[in-house]
């Protein structure tokens, strides 16, 4: 299977990945709703310093998947271990503390909705570093929407904004807190072309200059080429292969296969 | 019959994180003030309008029957007792669980379903705290200053009435009115006042923090809010009076 079509799109710089330190370890994870078994005993390790991709349909388990690593689902079954800490093993202060250290970018960015940009970035800071003067908070706002490129934006209501932008101050208001791992939750899906290569790249521009890992749930090829260090297929709940983006789809599975044409429809 | 005793459950275990919550800090106090505000002064405009309309017809409808005994100078103490002991608290706790408890319930809701209550969950603080407790603190607190001015607002209606007729004055007509009122009954109205605000936020706030189903739940939680706190709100003012009136 060819890749050309996909290359151009590919300008993502390797962070420099430490692989001796594991920053994310899932282990035989099983989750179900009811009768409907979504996650069928998935292990996963993330190195420090690496973009992972789970590629997957909808309604294949990625979303499950990433809540689970954000503990905001528990799973059935299985280990769940984030920056050494077992979460299961948690309490309240010790999750909320390692929550600090999780960026979630959520697929429908959830700003909230009465606030200001400058409040939405504002609400996890002073939360989280009481002793912030008023300069500082302000400064450290300013300085995420630099980073994200959208500094006029400051004292704009989140209606008030396009969907690649409501991205950007969802990555930002997660970005405040200097996350060491960072989740993002389709990243692209509902953007147009352009708009989805501005936010590819604005993940690669985190990880270089935030120096955070990341898992990239995604159904996008574009993303999952332009952001990942290493994919992994998610289907029917379990992982069906793991490598680079080359090593991914130079099978011949039909599964894979299908995935790839309907995503690149044609080489030609 | 499972499901029910099962949402019990879970409201005893909410009710049960909104104490717990409430008195550990971190404090919300600028949500709080905020929820004070959203609550208390953009329901006074509506609380004022009912409260004199309330006082003024029930003035009127009541004079007539008094008037065949001859007993319309009864009419101030007689409005007095009515707003104070029942009318006040149960009219404002209906306004306010139409108004604010319907608003709590879709706003909580619709952040459930776009995922907002998860991000501040991600985000390394407490939505329950800042949702949930700013908001039922803010009805608990609000709803009894709320039915005190309805009370006061209906008793210068009933004035209007009293003054067109009888040419009363004002400070007579209040003397007359308080005659017949007592400590137990301002205590009654705040406590009462108290548990009906506490229902109207914990009903919109339960109903919005489970929501579900998109924005048809938003409109079930909106509407379930208004409904369950109204059903109770009544039920407790049948208890609250049955208890009050074994010491009075």
């Amino acid at each position: 299977m060819s890749t050309d079509t996909a290359e151009k799109y590919h300008k993502h710089t390797p962070a420099p990945i430490d692989c001796n330190n594991v920053v994310i370890s899932l282990r035989n994870i099983r989750k179900s709703f009811g009768s409907l078994e979504v996650l069928k005993g998935v292990d996963l390790d993330v190195c420090k310093g690496e973009n992972v991709v789970v590629l997957g349909r909808s309604g294949s388990g990625k979303s499950v998947l990433i809540k689970i690593i954000a503990a905001l689902l528990r799973p059935d079954e299985g280990t769940v271990r984030v920056l050494g800490k077992e979460i299961d093993q948690l309490d309240a202060r010790e999750l909320q503390e390692l929550r600090s250290k999780i960026g979630f970018s959520f697929q429908g960015s959830a700003l909230y909705d009465g606030m200001t940009v400058r409040a939405n970035l504002e609400f996890p800071l002073v939360r989280n570093q009481r002793k912030l003067t008023r300069q500082e908070v302000d400064k450290a706002i300013r300085q995420v929407l630099d980073d994200v490129g959208l500094s006029r934006t400051i004292d704009q209501m989140p209606a008030e904004l396009s969907g690649g932008q409501k991205k950007r101050i969802g990555i930002a208001r997660t970005l405040i807190l200097h996350p060491e791992i960072m989740l993002y939750d389709e990243p692209t899906a509902g953007l147009d072309p352009v708009t989805s290569v501005e936010i590819n790249d604005l993940i690669n521009d985190v990880q270089q200059r935030y120096n955070t890992s990341a898992v990239i749930i995604t159904h996008d090829l574009t993303c999952a080429k332009a952001t990942g260090e290493r994919l992994v297929i998610l289907s029917e709940g379990k992982f069906l292969r793991q490598g680079s983006f080359e090593e991914v789809f130079h099978n011949d599975d039909p599964i894979i296969k299908d995935f790839y044409n309907y995503n690149f429809i044609s080489d030609s | 019959m499972k499901v029910f005793f099962l949402r019990i459950y879970d409201i005893y275990q909410f009710s049960l994180r909104f104490w717990k919550e409430a008195f550990l800090p971190p404090y919300e106090y600028k949500e709080v003030f905020n929820q004070f505000f959203e609550v208390g002064i953009k329901s006074l405009s509506i609380i004022s309008l009912t409260g004199f309309i309330t006082g003024l017809v029930f003035t009127k409808q009541s004079r007539s029957s008094l008037a065949e005994f001859g007993a319309t100078s009864w009419l101030p103490s007689l409005m007095a007792i009515a707003l104070l002991r029942a009318l006040a608290p149960l009219v404002t706790a209906l306004i306010i669980a139409g108004k604010v408890g319907s608003n709590i319930g879709a706003e909580i809701g619709s952040m459930r379903v776009t995922e907002q209550i998860e991000a501040m969950e991600v985000s390394s603080t407490n939505p329950f705290k800042f949702l949930v407790v700013s908001r039922v603190l803010a009805t608990t607190c609000i709803v009894p200053v709320l039915a005190i001015y309805m009370g006061f607002i209906g008793l210068l209606g009933a004035f209007v009435n009293v003054y067109n007729n009888e040419q009363t004055s004002f400070v007579s007509f209040f003397q007359e009115a308080f005659m017949k009122i007592t400590f137990l009954d301002l205590f009654t109205l705040v406590l009462k006042s108290a548990i009906y605000g506490y229902t109207i936020g914990m009903a919109g706030c339960f109903n919005g923090y489970y929501a579900d189903q998109g924005t048809v739940g938003v409109g079930r939680a909106a509407n379930t809010a208004v409904v369950v706190s109204m059903f109770l709100i009544f039920i407790e003012e049948m208890l609250i009076v049955t208890l009050i009136n074994t010491y009075r």
